[in-house]
């Protein structure tokens, strides 16, 4: 495939389109073939055989010894799993197809396409006369959707959701119900009234699944997205309750006000249920992880299977399994990524991408094919007033109920939010695996063909048209966000700094409980379920650690091609570094006997330094082209510094990049890459006293395991290739440190190339 | 108490024009003065730093320190109070005053350059219109103050490429002997542009009064 997107000549995409259309053929076929009698199969086998070596028919005489078949034909044995295979494959195709040919994909979104091509597999299928699958509805709720639905609560971006939670739960339940009840009572006269709010409820639910597929494409920002997705996943909980409310109603036939409290009750008890079971699932899931630091192959299988088996949990008990997954999700994200490899929180990222993009693909391509498939009861009057209706009440929802909440919220919502959370109300394929599970044979029909109708235009054309709309309306666009330390910083500042204003003010507001919640969290909780020293660190703390290994493994990433990284600005260390009055000389201040040592040691592993691995320093590549590079040392460091770092992720230590905290029992080598990058510059006003040996010299403020290099300036030389790294005034740690480690840490300093600025260069330590 | 009523709305009223807030507002974020300062007419910063829920808070003394710091009364003073009245308190709280749906683009933007401005008040502590790699390393060892050591060796790390940061987005090509002064207002504008401040900073001024709801305790 790569071969073909290479290919810039038309014959990429006509190729594609082949394969594509004779998948699909294959596929109608191997469906189709379903209804052929089990006997023909002799049929195939037979010219098959026949143009084989054997000579010998079998469809002779009875009587004859059957020769041995070299080669036979056993479809049956292989179907479903080859069908499987074929419908996914053909889906993954379709997908690929879709952005081989980019003009389409620019105006079209991808669901669309995809349940085109359902339609044309279903026609294919109808045409050659085998009998399409319809959406089963096990199939959908049990493996298609819990996907889709885990890939989008594990990755929930939390603050946006919860500061904006009382505005989506209002829409989520509120609006809801004012859409099922509206619908319902609108259709009053077609039939009999709890038909009708049975139809109500299964139509009324914003989609999650047609919701990612088009807003993922328009990347609006962060507030709209959140609350129109935040809605379609709460929304699970009324849906369900309602929808069983009424399946039951609708074979009594009355309800009485018993009921309708009993619903109400029922809807906490799903909905409150779910999370539970959910949440108690996610904290079951971080415990385990806590153990896994020996076998780190399985830590995504725990992962997932407690969220699935969350979900299915729930669903035993007719509890709302989409609330119980998201629950599971949130509750068990920050503990188990604190605790895992990061191969594992990768491998658990891309696993659930692919299954869900899969699901997603699969999904719209069945809808396809039911909709072709599934008997049809076309009422116009129904589905067109269906169709009206569902808009209407959308639109007076969402302006009634944003005309309440902006009363409660501090930044209030814009008519033009209010536009797009309307216009974002998808329907899709849950509210047909509802409608297709009901048991009633004609209302069933009719309700079956309105809520295709509604969902194929909701999401053909409120799908196509948002796009331009957006851009018309100039709704803002997702910000990029590049992971900035100083955002991270003052994102935090700034927690403290309201809830601190927020006490002084006098009143519990959102960040009093916020913060209350973190405590209660950091003292209790995380002490449980997160292994190690890391249970204390902070959240910032965290934060950059693993910023400094995203770059880290972008460096590595685009150094593997040979080439220096685009290096934006050429800043570096120096030109922030005060230029106090108390700068000292480059001279170290240390014992004689010391400096016999140090030298000695240089001498022996100035060479090993050279290609050993480099720390991560940004100023390692800035200084390179002030120096004599070669290309082939150059090399040798991309080697060395990729095996390093996929030595070092694969063990927990990758965590552990400046901030080694109680670390002593690790060997210093892990530290080399990482630590050294930020040890080296500080600076530290405290003049060093000449005369004293420096290791009874400990560093007045730092803990053991830290070792605090300093580095002086030296300007880059161009001296050959046996050119020092320059003076490093080592301070070494306290005297309890092993001389390995001092030695260790010497050589290091000198494998790091401090800030060049001064040209004062010690020539004793040129050999 | 008519006379006086219409005495108090007129005072308000000043207030109201200077700061933004609304009646209710003042008379309940009055009266939380009043439990503060004792009923006097001042509150000193023993006053704020009695409030029990702010001890658990890292950066608890840059919040007060900004309270009696002068240059938050938009007059272009230098230095900070021993003691505030209830005018520089509402000052200072008007700080944190959400946008509303009348706002205006050009008021957003004068009220995110207002609580940047705040913001930077806070850390720069020396006034000399910078931050420097000092005082922003001060500012990260105190958010992290709350949590041991751990945080006191990271923080002088998370410092400087925070710094570094700064300094490579705002002035991308610095020879090697350049230096980088600190961090000044605008350049503080750009790399915290994309937190919106505006739609971030506030908090909720109640217009109900709530201290009569809590059953009379007297200090939060």
């Amino acid at each position: 495939m790569a071969v073909l997107r290479l290919t810039r000549s038309s014959s990429g995409p006509r190729l594609t389109e082949f394969i594509c259309v004779l998948l699909l053929v294959l596929v109608s076929v191997a469906s189709a073939s379903r209804d052929v009698v089990p006997g023909s199969n002799e049929t195939w086998g037979n010219p098959a055989r026949a143009t084989q070596d054997d000579p010998h028919h079998q469809t002779n005489s009875t009587g004859h010894k059957k020769a041995f078949p070299v080669l036979s034909f056993h479809y049956e044995e292989v179907k479903k799993p080859l069908e499987i295979s074929l419908w996914i494959l053909l889906a993954l195709l379709m997908k690929l197809g879709f952005h081989i040919i980019p003009r389409v994909s620019n105006v079209v979104p991808e669901s669309c396409l995809l349940i085109f091509v359902g339609l044309l597999v279903g026609g294919i299928i109808k045409a050659i006369g085998g009998e399409a699958p319809g959406l089963d509805a096990k199939l959908f709720f049990y493996y298609l959707l819990p996907p889709i639905i885990l890939d989008a609560g594990y990755f929930l971006p939390i603050r946006p959701f919860t500061e904006n939670l009382g505005t989506i739960l209002v829409f989520a339940v509120v609006g809801t119900l004012w859409n099922a009840f509206f619908i319902g009572g609108m259709m009053y006269g077609v039939v009999d009234l709890l038909s009708c709010l049975l139809f109500g409820s299964i139509i009324s639910a914003v989609d999650p699944v047609a919701v990612l597929a088009v807003f993922e494409e328009i990347h609006i920002n962060e507030l709209l997205h959140i609350l129109v997705f935040g809605e379609s996943l709460l929304n699970d909980a009324v849906t369900v309750v309602l929808y069983h409310l009424f399946k039951e109603f609708a074979h009594a036939g009355t309800v009485t006000v018993a009921d309708a409290f009993l619903g109400v009750v029922c809807f906490f008890v799903v909905s409150l249920g779910g999370i539970m079971v959910g949440a108690i699932y996610g904290i079951l899931g971080a415990f385990t992880s806590r153990f896994t630091a020996h076998t780190r192959v399985i830590e995504p299988l725990f992962v997932f299977l407690y969220s699935y088996m969350a979900y299915l949990s729930a669903e035993v008990f007719h509890l709302s399994g989409i609330m119980s997954l998201i629950a599971c999700g949130v509750v068990m994200r920050p503990y188990v990524e604190a605790n895992i490899s990061h191969k594992s929180y990768t491998t658990i990222k891309y696993f659930l991408k692919m299954w869900s993009s899969v699901s997603e693909t699969l999904i719209f391509i069945f809808l396809g094919v039911s909709t072709v498939a599934g008997p049809h009861a076309w009422n116009w009057t129904f589905v067109i007033v269906t169709v009206i209706l569902c808009l209407v009440s959308r639109v007076l929802g969402v302006i009634g109920l944003t005309y309440i909440i902006n009363k409660f919220r501090i930044v209030k919502l814009t008519k033009k939010d209010q536009f797009i959370v309307a216009y974002g109300g998808l329907r899709g394929a849950i509210a047909f695996s509802l409608g297709f599970l009901l048991t009633d044979s004609d209302m069933k029909n009719l309700f079956l063909t309105a809520i295709i109708t509604v969902i194929f235009f909701t999401v053909f054309v409120q799908g196509m048209t948002i796009r331009p709309l957006v851009e018309l309306l100039a709704v803002k666009k997702k910000k990029e966000s590049k992971g900035s330390i100083n955002e991270e910083i003052h994102t935090q500042f700034l927690d403290h700094l309201l809830t601190g204003i927020e006490d002084i003010c006098g009143h519990y507001g959102h960040h009093h409980w916020k913060d209350k919640l973190n405590r209660f969290n950091k003292a209790y909780v995380k002490r449980w379920l997160i292994r190690g020293e890391r249970s204390t660190e902070p959240q910032l703390i965290s934060f950059y650690n693993k910023m400094e290994m995203k770059q880290a493994m972008m460096l590595v990433e685009s150094g593997s091609a040979a080439k220096l990284p685009t290096i934006v600005s050429s800043v570096s260390m120096q030109n922030i570094q005060t230029k106090g009055p108390a700068r000292r000389r480059a001279i170290p201040s240390i014992s004689k006997s010391r400096e016999e040592e140090i030298r000695k040691i240089l001498r022996a592993n100035l060479q090993k330094t050279r290609q050993r691995l480099r720390s991560y320093s940004r100023h390692d590549l800035l200084i390179d082209p002030f120096e004599d590079v070669s290309e082939v040392r150059f090399r040798k460091q991309r080697v060395e510094m990729e095996r390093r770092v996929s030595f070092n992720s694969d063990c927990d230590m990758s965590h552990y990049l400046t901030v080694p905290a109680k670390s002593q029992e690790t060997p210093p080598v892990r530290k080399v890459c990482f630590e050294s990058e930020h040890q080296i510059y500080t600076y530290d006003d405290s003049e060093s006293p000449r005369g004293s040996a420096q290791a009874s010299r400990p560093h007045p403020s730092s803990p053991d395991a830290v070792s605090l290099l300093d580095e002086s300036p030296q300007r880059p030389s161009q001296r050959g290739a046996l050119r020092t790294r320059g003076d490093a005034e080592v301070r070494a740690k306290a005297p309890d440190d092993k001389e390995e480690q001092d030695q260790l840490k010497l050589s290091r300093c000198l494998s790091d190339p401090g800030p060049k600025k001064d040209e004062e260069e010690d020539g004793s330590f040129l050999s | 108490m008519g006379a006086s009523q219409t005495r108090s709305e007129h005072k308000y009223q000043d207030l109201m024009d200077k700061t933004g807030f609304s009646v209710e507002q003042i008379k309940n974020l009055h009266k939380r003065f009043e439990q503060l300062s004792g009923n006097e007419e001042t509150i000193s910063r023993e006053n704020l730093e009695n409030i029990p829920a702010l001890a658990n808070n890292p950066i608890r003394r840059q919040i007060i320190g900004a309270f009696f710091d002068k240059r938050n009364q938009h007059q272009n003073e230098v230095g900070s109070f021993e003691e505030i009245g209830f005018e520089q308190f509402l000052m200072v709280m008007s700080h944190f005053r959400p946008p509303t749906l009348k706002t205006t683009e050009e008021e957003r933007e004068t009220m995110r350059k207002e609580k940047l401005r705040f913001l930077f008040n806070m850390h720069d502590t020396d006034n000399d219109g910078t931050i420097t790699l000092e005082e922003y390393r001060k500012a990260v060892e105190e958010l992290l103050s709350k949590s041991g050591a751990i945080g006191q060796e990271g923080a002088k790390a998370i410092a400087d490429a925070a710094m570094l940061e700064v300094a490579s987005t705002n002035v991308p090509h610095m020879a090697p002997d350049d230096f980088y002064e600190g961090i000044t207002f605008e350049h503080f504008e750009q790399i915290l542009k994309g937190l919106e401040m505006e739609s971030r900073m506030h908090i909720r001024f109640l217009d109900v009064d709530t201290t009569t709801m809590r059953c009379g305790r007297s200090t939060s």
